[in-house]
């Protein structure tokens, strides 16, 4: 397998170049982050993050071949011969494969990722309908890899005041679980030309989830509720 | 090197050190949280099946029962204090984790949907399952993670991500903990935080077996810390391997599809659970399924062209249960198997899972270890939580859905003792001892200045090979007496390492590198303990030992760094309440 790489070390590197590897494959390496196992046992330098290699930590995610995806659960068989791996586009570049993710994150912690429920906490659980638990499906599965959100245009221009489809997806999933006594605080706090409204429904953020969730789905909805509110 | 101050520090935001920075933070204290990943890709985002506490919402329940079978399923090896403590503790967690937002499945009632898992059992070990599995479809560990990352936030926590703590401080004087040396990895400095309580909740070691279901980052980094600082580790030979890991790829199947109704085949298409486990079938304990499957692989009944596995069907569950209690598996098993579970059986082998022992503490989360005449002396200003320590509720073989409620309980014990001890010592924080972090630097500086020496990715395939051929679900004398002589080996080799990256930024090489040193200590203590113990009990399955020897054996081992010396220790059969639980046959 033929893999170019995007390298960039700023200890000694003046500017970022494409490294060309060509990697012997064994049977047992299935997906992309097997091949960049192998590639980095040949050359140590090679920065990339990865932990769970089974899609659930967010930690691999790298643009492949122009597309934001999952190292670990990308197949080698699905990929062309040659492939070109970059960092996540719209994000300062910390070293190679490695990017500086302060900026998501601290969208993700600007819409208050949290239940609030201000009475006082029953002795037992809260009680919650199947049906109304099932209006979290969709949103709460979110592994914060950031392939949407670094797949935005609507982001790359304005990451500091766009929330991104992360943000958003989380946002709607606090909206949507019926503990949550905030919804109004909530849609106050996105009540902005740029937290929400800077989403154009490009769908970029649904093409690319890994786990199949639908952020323009839920962003629609927040902006349904808005309207709604004011009528 | 610059040196910081806190209150406490935490090392490792998975669900032990979140749930603990947690508490701390809830009280004032200036805590530094440090994780060599972002929070929430900790491995505790991986477990799937749920959590255990007998909330009683879809059949009776009660502590007792699962205190009976925790016990039981840990092969009596648990302690028993430890046990009744953790598991009258788990209906206030779990309730707590709800009102914190975790989305736990309902049920009708509006109540924690609950499901039953292997060796739950109603009664004190009736044939009949308790539904004691609080799950969040197969999702569990990813909704509790998040939940205690975004109660963190709330909080206002200060985490250090992507530091990675390399060494316990230590006072000479009387052997207390002052604080850690840590590596920052993106601008490569080390530096020294100080505290007047370090909490080590680094997680397990599942790397160091070639087929493992654990997450890149388990090597076992504050098993290393403890060991080179002249700690002992506990139990090491009791490392669980999962039923159900994918066959080829390693990744994990939930027990919970087994809780839901699946259960396991051989090639004649033979339930074969009935034979060795006539009551709970393949509900049983873990070790009793794995060697269960590893006897019919061994005896030829295996499936596929090389007889090597066994199947894991499921599709008379219906694919609206599949889809509902069971999403995540059934993509791992598309990507991962090639099969779609709701028409095909998957491919499943025992895969290397979870550590039972680590760093010993007692049920506050306090270290302990000998020192003059008491086996359990307090390691002053140290604590463990989670799958790092041995406390030891676990014993010889854990039982599914108790490591989360482990994490969540210890790591709150441990926060809630941390600030009991601060507050009756509102001491300074100590001078640091002469030298603090000298030996770290060097670790590190030899790295940066070797330019010839054993590749890490290589040292570290054989020690996976090893570990894996020699100290497996079955153990057989002549593999673990060679497997030992092969680690010594290792270990000289892995002090030899080199790296070609120096880079200061971001260098994952040295990392690694790192990683392997802990990595190593895992593993020696591991394959040592398992060596010395002369029977078999949970997952310390013997060849020439085939029977648990309560006379000789009933006792936790300590393993030493210094020359791979062995201690010992009594189990603490006596609860804090009840009755002590008295060694049975174990029988499913």
């Amino acid at each position: 397998m033929k893999l170019s790489i995007y390298r960039y070390d700023p200890d000694k590197d003046e500017k970022p170049y494409l490294k060309h590897y060509d990697v012997t494959l064994d049977a047992a390496d299935r997906m992309l982050l097997d091949a960049l196992v192998k590639v980095k046992a040949q050359d140590d330098s090679l920065a990339f993050r990865r932990s769970c290699r089974e899609g659930v930590c967010g930690s691999d995610a790298i643009n492949i071949n122009g597309k934001n995806g999952l190292a670990c659960v990308t197949k080698i068989a699905e990929l062309p011969d040659h492939v070109t791996l970059r960092p996540l586009p719209g994000l300062p570049v910390i070293r190679d494969l490695i990017v500086d993710m302060t900026q998501f994150f601290k969208q993700y912690h600007s819409i208050k990722p949290y239940v609030i429920n201000n009475d006082p906490p029953p002795e037992r659980e809260r009680l919650q309908s199947p049906q109304e638990r099932e209006a979290l499906n969709g949103l709460y599965e979110c592994i914060l890899c950031a392939c949407c959100t670094t797949a935005c245009p609507s982001f790359w221009w304005n990451p500091d005041k766009f929330v991104g489809p992360a943000g958003l997806l989380q946002a709607y999933r606090f909206i949507a679980d019926t503990r949550d006594q905030e919804t109004a605080e909530r849609l106050d706090n996105l009540e902005d030309p740029y937290r929400l409204f800077r989403c154009h429904s490009i769908m970029n953020c649904v093409d690319v989830c890994p786990k199949n969730l639908n952020p323009t789905k839920a962003i629609g909805k927040i902006k349904e509720m808005m309207v709604k509110r004011t009528v | 090197m610059q040196v910081r101050r806190f209150d406490a520090i935490v090392v490792g935001a998975g669900g032990a050190g979140m749930r603990s920075a947690l508490e701390l933070a809830r009280a004032n204290l200036k805590v530094a949280v440090l994780t060599k990943v972002f929070p929430t890709r900790s491995h505790t985002v991986a477990a799937q099946g749920g959590i255990a506490a007998p909330l009683a919402n879809s059949a009776e329940d009660n502590w007792h029962w699962h205190m009976y079978d925790t016990v039981k399923g840990s092969d009596y090896l648990g302690d028993q204090d430890a046990i009744e403590y953790m598991c009258r503790r788990a209906v206030e967690v779990v309730v707590e984790l709800e009102h914190m937002g975790m989305p736990f499945d309902r049920l009708e009632s509006g109540r924690i949907y609950q499901r039953p898992f292997g060796g739950h059992t109603q009664n004190y070990g009736s044939p009949k399952m308790a539904m004691r599995a609080c799950a969040a479809a197969d999702r569990t560990g990813h909704a509790m993670l998040h939940t205690l990352y975004q109660q963190n936030v709330r909080a206002n926590t200060q985490f250090f991500v992507e530091w990675m703590a390399l060494d316990l401080i230590m006072d000479p004087q009387d052997g207390a903990v002052v604080g850690v040396v840590a590596l920052e990895m993106e601008t490569g400095e080390l530096s020294i935080l100080q505290a007047k309580a370090t909490l080590l909740a680094t997680g397990g070691s599942g790397r160091m077996y070639f087929s493992s279901t654990n997450a890149f980052i388990n090597t076992g980094d504050g098993l290393g810390m403890a060991a080179r600082a002249g700690l002992p580790l506990e139990d090491m030979e009791f490392y669980q391997f999962h039923p159900t890991g994918v066959y080829g790829a390693g990744v994990l199947i939930t027990e919970g599809v087994r809780g839901e109704g699946g259960y396991l085949l051989n090639k004649n298409g033979e339930r074969f659970m009935e034979r060795y486990a006539p009551n709970n079938k393949d509900l049983a304990s873990r070790d009793v399924v794995s060697r269960a499957m590893t006897t019919e692989i061994k005896e030829g009944r295996g499936c596929g062209p090389d007889a090597d596995h066994v199947m894991l069907k499921l599709d008379h569950l219906g694919p609206e249960v599949i889809k509902l209690r069971l999403p995540g598996i059934r993509e791992i098993a598309i990507k991962f198997a090639g099969v779609d579970p709701i028409r095909d059986a998957i491919p499943v082998v025992p895969t290397a899972h979870y550590q039972m022992g680590g760093i010993p503490t007692n049920y506050m989360g306090q270290v302990v270890a000998p020192e003059g005449a008491s086996k359990e002396a307090i390691v002053p200003g140290l604590y463990a939580a989670g799958e790092c320590a041995c406390v030891s509720v676990h014993g010889g073989n854990r039982l599914g859905c108790n490591s989360l409620l482990d994490l969540v309980v210890f790591g709150k014990a441990a926060g809630e003792q941390m600030i009991k001890d601060m507050r009756a010592q509102p001491s300074p924080h100590r001078a640091l001892p002469k030298g603090a972090g000298e030996s770290t630097r060097e670790r590190v500086a030899r790295l940066d200045s070797a330019l010839s020496g054993e590749r890490v990715a290589e040292v570290l395939n054989d020690l996976r090979r090893t570990m894996q051929a020699h100290c497996g679900v079955f153990r057989f004398p002549d593999d673990l007496v060679e497997g030992v002589k092969k680690m010594r080996v290792i270990a000289e080799r892995a002090a030899r390492t080199f790296i070609e990256d120096k880079s200061k930024v971001f260098n994952t090489a040295r990392v690694e590198a790192l990683e392997l040193e802990n990595l190593l200590e895992a593993s020696m203590a591991t394959i040592v303990s398992a060596e010395a113990r002369k029977e078999s009990r949970g997952a310390q399955a013997r060849a020439d030992f085939p029977e648990r020897d309560d006379k000789n054996w009933m006792k936790h081992t300590l393993w030493y760094k210094e020359g791979n010396r062995l201690d010992y220790k009594p189990v603490h059969q006596k609860p804090l309440s009840v009755e002590t639980m008295e060694p049975k046959v174990r029988t499913y």
